[in-house]
């Protein structure tokens, strides 16, 4: 090893022990079975039963999964949208206006986010007596906060994407909403699916935002793990983190998968 | 075209630019305890105005871009020879190595602030291993320091900064760097003149997307940090769920809003510039 393979080896190494020590370290304490996450005491499955008596938890994940699966959904379609317009119509009234608007939600702090939306909601209540706080609002706030990923990843994929197939499409007397349906929209699909992924990521872990707008009935998974975590270390928060850990390897190995299939 | 315009720009009207109304009309208004919801609209600006005088306001915007701007410098040195690194590993090798820095990304952003408060706490792993090792002799606990906060950024936002580093390390024309070595410029001088300066797109990316989200950051300071440390996001959090002062916790908010508004700016022009390189 000459010397800057030495260097980047180092650099390597160190950077991903310092990523990785502490997930393995949580992974491994949620098979202890002490209390304390400090002292191993020996092997012990009884936090992940306990875990999954955690009628509590169940519910909150349930909800959590609930809400994900349809703010996801909501972000894809407006996503796909706006990263089309972005890509597609280079002039437009108020276009800057409009790029700034949907990329704004990814770098605003979240707490400013969520103290906005909650106002919004409570205004709307003064005015229209709804929406309740709860599913319908929650999935409404985290469906505003993921547009602009979609719509980065659908927009980048358009950027780079062959524009005779749409021209050709178009010269044979398609429509342009044929052609969105037909051409286009096969061939950005995986970008609007490893975009629904992230969006469904986003929601699934959203604690600050979720907070704010979620009323005193609903609790979401991380509302829970955040109450729970907050008095200290908790094993069941271990074995939740092993399998948030499992899914998400599985996940981000799927969306590579997606977004690497060459058209 | 005009549905993909007017859906997007619809909703965000609605549930994105009507809300910061709100914020500022609420900001300007009054805290009134006994009515539900407690405010009292009006126009004062007696909000920032304390938020101005108050000693605790003002520390707390200082500590926060103290805390932020030392993080992103860490985040910075650790995350350049990582990018570096696998810049110039086999091609072969790097989607798995890039991989490597995203998953934890996708993972709980609450885990991997949960994981280092066992790591962390008193008898915790790490002081356990500094006494073994003698480096310190009675270290006690680094949770609830400011060294625990900065360490959470750094580990929560280490991937922004490798990955648009990466990005501007892979595209760099490894033939400069052989001009240069052939012309007797030594590996240091090569890299101070040429890598560095033209890595800066990258280094300038990555600083604002570790920089901007701490700025606000509240789950870290509060899980890691201690009462003493002071973070914006942390007292806006405070004024609102604790106090239920909503229109100082809206005061504050702008207040955070207009002091990203140049970060946030600069990202955008640095985005929308790349963007035109690529179409």
């Amino acid at each position: 090893m000459n010397g800057r393979a030495r260097f980047a080896f180092t650099a390597l190494a160190f950077g991903y022990a310092f990523l990785y020590l502490p997930i393995v370290l949580v992974i491994v304490y949620s098979f202890n079975e002490s209390r304390l996450v400090t002292v191993w005491a020996g092997f012990s499955t009884k936090w992940w039963q306990a875990l999954f008596a955690n009628e509590a938890m169940l519910d909150a994940a349930w909800l959590s999964l609930r809400i994900a699966l349809v703010s996801a959904t909501a972000a894809a379609a407006i996503g796909l949208a706006a990263g089309y317009a972005l890509a597609r119509a280079p002039f437009f009234f108020g276009r800057t206006l409009f790029g700034s608007l949907v990329i704004a939600p990814m770098v605003m702090p979240e707490v400013v986010m969520g103290i906005s939306m909650l106002l919004l909601f409570v205004g709307s209540e003064q005015v229209f007596g709804g929406p309740d706080r709860g599913f319908l609002t929650i999935a409404l706030a985290h469906t505003t906060f993921s547009i602009a990923f979609v719509a980065i990843v659908v927009q980048a994929r358009l950027a780079d994407f062959d524009r005779s197939l749409e021209e050709a499409a178009m010269d044979l007397g398609a429509t342009p909403w044929v052609t969105f349906r037909t051409v286009t929209l096969p061939l950005i699909a995986p970008a609007v699916g490893s975009g629904w992924l992230l969006a469904f990521t986003l929601s699934l872990d959203d604690l600050i935002l979720t907070q704010f707008v979620a009323g005193a009935q609903s609790q979401t998974l991380p509302m829970r793990v955040y109450s729970s975590v907050r008095l200290g270390v908790d094993p069941q928060i271990n074995v939740l983190a092993t399998i948030i850990v499992c899914v998400a390897a599985c996940a981000l190995i799927l969306s590579g998968w997606l977004t690497r299939r060459k058209v | 075209m005009r549905y993909a315009i007017a859906l997007p720009f619809l909703w965000l009207a609605v549930f994105f630019l009507l809300p910061f109304a709100l914020v500022l009309a609420i900001a300007l208004g009054t805290n009134a305890p006994d009515v539900a919801p407690p405010v009292e609209l009006g126009f004062s600006l007696k909000n920032f105005a304390l938020l101005f005088s108050d000693d605790l306001y003002v520390a707390a915007w200082l500590s926060s871009l103290r805390i932020a701007a030392t993080s992103t410098l860490i985040a910075l040195l650790l995350g350049y020879p990582m990018a570096y690194a696998i810049a110039r590993a086999r091609p072969e090798r790097r989607p798995l190595l890039l991989m490597l820095v995203v998953l934890p990304f996708w993972t709980s952003f609450l885990i991997r602030i949960y994981a280092w408060m066992g790591l962390l706490a008193k008898n915790g792993l790490i002081d356990q291993f500094l006494r073994w090792s003698g480096i310190a002799e009675n270290p006690g606990s680094i949770l609830g320091t400011e060294w625990a906060v900065h360490l959470g950024i750094v580990y929560a936002y280490l991937p922004f900064m490798v990955l648009p580093l990466y990005a501007t390390l892979e595209k760099l024309d490894t033939s400069l760097l052989e001009a240069a070595a052939d012309l007797g410029a030594r590996p240091l001088t090569a890299f101070l003149t040429i890598t560095l300066p033209l890595s800066l797109p990258g280094i300038v990316a990555g600083c604002l997307l570790v920089f901007i989200p701490s700025i606000g950051e509240f789950v870290i300071p509060d899980l890691l940090g201690g009462t003493e440390t002071l973070m914006i996001g942390k007292v806006l959090w405070d004024e609102f769920f604790t106090n239920a002062d909503w229109p100082l916790a809206s005061a504050v908010a702008i207040c955070l809003l207009v002091l990203l508004v140049a970060p946030i700016a600069l990202f955008q022009r640095q985005q929308a510039r790349s963007l035109e390189r690529r179409t």
